[in-house]
């Protein structure tokens, strides 16, 4: 009896050994897959051309060189491009996350009158919309098209991540806080900037990093609302090399063919470039977040 | 009487939480109301000079239009396929992920999963179909050259109707699966550790612990992703679509979000009140699928969204 018991569990642990294995297998050959082509991109952009051209290089680099950044850098709208997105991300970020905690700390307080109908309002947004077409003329009418709030302004707040925020502070801050804050007389608004913001770190750090991607990689309403080259966004010159090759044809005006030739080297070697500087922002801003990410979403997600 | 010195005794104290209120309050109602409102245009004939209000009533008549225009269904029919097809693969995918996740033992190496599988969320949706154009590259993309050396036929994937919906859809598991495991994992962190022990002294294997415990745990999030996801059944997304399409495969990329875009927005002469009426039709279904599929949640199970 004792023997057969003993017996299954070692056949348990092998099992579950099997189980770790193949588990370990498995998520390894996942993460292969999503490193792979993210390597392609670095060893691309900073190989050697020639070799590059001659389609050398895959994962890792071949020779190196930064002539494409050179020739990114030289050309002064892409430049200037790359300015305005991170413009438009620490300034749009920084209006997000003001308007994202007044809301959800107002919210989070249970003695507001009429809370419950006002979540009700604020959540009805998520499941129905007007669609894109008014939207569009509201920005159009509003006078905003061509200027840099339209790309601010309309997207300012996601009622989801409000509602993240709100149930977090819920969750996390202990109400006797509030109680004696009242005691030594503070406000409401005094109550949130000096006690409830200090602890509130891992869920705007997770703010941040949520608007900052939807900004910096956002091209659609840059492509519906800015016409004006000084106010477009890095993501739109990239769609213009990388999707819609546009950039041949400053190709083709160039009379010599050996000229010709020589820019679409060029460019080709851009494309490269361009690809990487897009993504180095972000991959440069998450380490710094990651330790928050889980615990923020954590305490934002389960009700409370 | 009493009820209202009681109300007023409460606004005096609470006032300020509507002041910090406001600026949210003013945002929700221009950006998300207004337009709602803007919306009756799809019953009249908008002209700019006329405004929302003065321009004529005509009825249903763009809803008729949309219904007799020959590719109607077709518009209708790829948006299904490839919304479903992302929903479920995606949400599986993720799900699976994340309890994989969740069993790792060893903490260097579930950080560096986590760590690398988040990587291609920060990569914007311009890049990624610009990478992915160059990788197809019949002539010098790595994913065609490979194909080649396998013996296959080289083609430019991205001119193949047919491949377009896998292309979208594992492009997409490819940026996000990693990402959306955020949620089932702080879902799965918040188990209590005592029903592991329990399970662990009544011989159960990890595999038994995962569909005993850790799927139990994260089934309300699930149900969540599942009624929101409804929602935009009927929405694939205009950004990524419009990146993807070019001339050869339009058959299957033309969807209705991309269509609407091409009438209301990209057009010469925009028809803004016909492309108001598609996106309505749009948004009504999709509320109502929310709404259905809530009631079956409620039915079946205890979660739901509300």
């Amino acid at each position: 009896m004792e023997k057969s018991k003993s017996r299954q569990s070692i056949h348990k642990k092998e099992g579950d050994r099997l189980f770790y294995f193949l588990n370990g297998t498995l998520l390894a050959f996942f993460t292969l897959v999503c490193l792979y082509p993210i390597l392609c991109i670095i060893a691309q952009a900073i190989s050697d051309p020639t070799q590059v051209g001659l389609g050398l290089v895959t994962f890792y680099p071949r020779g190196f060189s930064l002539k494409g950044f050179v020739h990114v850098l030289k050309d002064r709208w892409l430049a200037h491009g790359f300015l305005m997105s991170l413009f438009y991300t620490t300034a749009g970020t920084a209006i997000n996350v003001a308007l994202t905690y007044l809301t959800a700390f107002s919210l989070s307080r249970k003695e507001l009158p009429g809370r419950g109908l006002i979540q009700l309002l604020f959540a009805f947004t998520m499941w129905f919309s007007g669609g894109i077409i008014p939207s569009y003329l509201l920005v159009k009418n509003l006078g905003l098209i061509n200027t840099v709030w339209a790309l601010m302004i309309p997207g300012a707040m996601s009622v989801w991540n409000m509602i993240v925020c709100r149930t977090f502070l819920q969750n996390s801050i202990p109400e006797e806080l509030f109680d004696s804050a009242r005691v030594d007389g503070a406000g409401y608004i005094r109550y949130m900037l000096t006690i409830t913001i200090p602890l509130a770190k891992a869920i705007i750090a997770v703010l941040v990093l949520w608007y900052a991607i939807a900004h910096w990689n956002a091209y659609f309403d840059a492509l519906i609302y800015i016409n004006s080259k000084p106010l477009k966004p890095f993501s739109l010159y990239l769609r213009d090399y990388l999707v819609s090759q546009t950039s041949m044809d400053i190709a083709e005006l160039t009379a010599g063919e050996e000229v010709r030739k020589d820019l679409q080297g060029i460019t080709e070697l851009m494309k490269n470039s361009l690809i990487l500087m897009s993504c180095l922002p972000l991959w440069i801003l998450y380490p710094f977040i990651r330790k928050y990410l889980v615990q923020g979403v954590m305490i934002g997600s389960v009700k409370g | 009487m009493n009820k209202m010195e009681y109300l007023k005794n409460r606004l005096k104290k609470t006032w300020p939480l509507y002041l910090l209120l406001l600026p949210g309050l003013i945002y929700i109602i221009t950006f998300k109301y207004s337009p709602m409102y803007g919306a009756i245009i799809a019953f009249k004939n908008y002209k700019i000079r006329d405004g929302i209000w003065g321009s004529e009533w005509v009825g249903l008549k763009w809803f008729v239009k949309f219904f007799n225009y020959y590719e109607c269904w077709d518009l209708i029919g790829n948006t299904l396929r490839i919304s479903i097809y992302n929903i479920a693969v995606s949400m599986l995918v993720s799900i699976l992920l994340a309890l994989m996740m969740n069993c790792v033992r060893n903490k260097h190496f579930k950080n560096v999963v986590q760590t690398v599988t988040y990587m291609p969320h920060f990569v914007s949706v311009v890049v990624l179909v610009g990478v992915m154009i160059r990788f197809f590259n019949p002539s010098m993309g790595v994913l065609s050259r490979l194909i080649q050396t396998l013996g296959g036929t080289n083609r430019d994937l991205m001119g193949i109707p047919a491949m377009m919906p896998h292309i979208y859809v594992w492009s997409d598991i490819w940026q996000n699966a990693g990402w959306n495991t955020v949620l089932y994992l702080a879902a799965l962190t918040a188990v209590d550790l005592q029903l592991h022990e329990a399970a662990i002294v009544d011989g159960a294997s990890r595999l038994q612990r995962v569909r005993y415990v850790d799927i139990p745990a994260i089934m309300p999030t699930i149900v969540i992703s599942l009624i929101m996801n409804m929602g935009s059944v009927l929405t694939v997304g205009a950004e990524k679509m419009l990146l993807l399409q070019n001339d050869l495969n339009r058959s299957t990329t033309e969807v209705i979000s991309t269509y609407v875009y091409a009438q209301g927005i990209a057009s010469a002469s925009p028809q803004y009140s016909y492309a108001t009426a598609i996106g309505l039709l749009n948004s009504v279904l999709s509320f109502a699928l929310i709404v259905t599929t809530n009631q079956i949640c409620k039915k079946l199970g205890e979660t739901s969204l509300f």
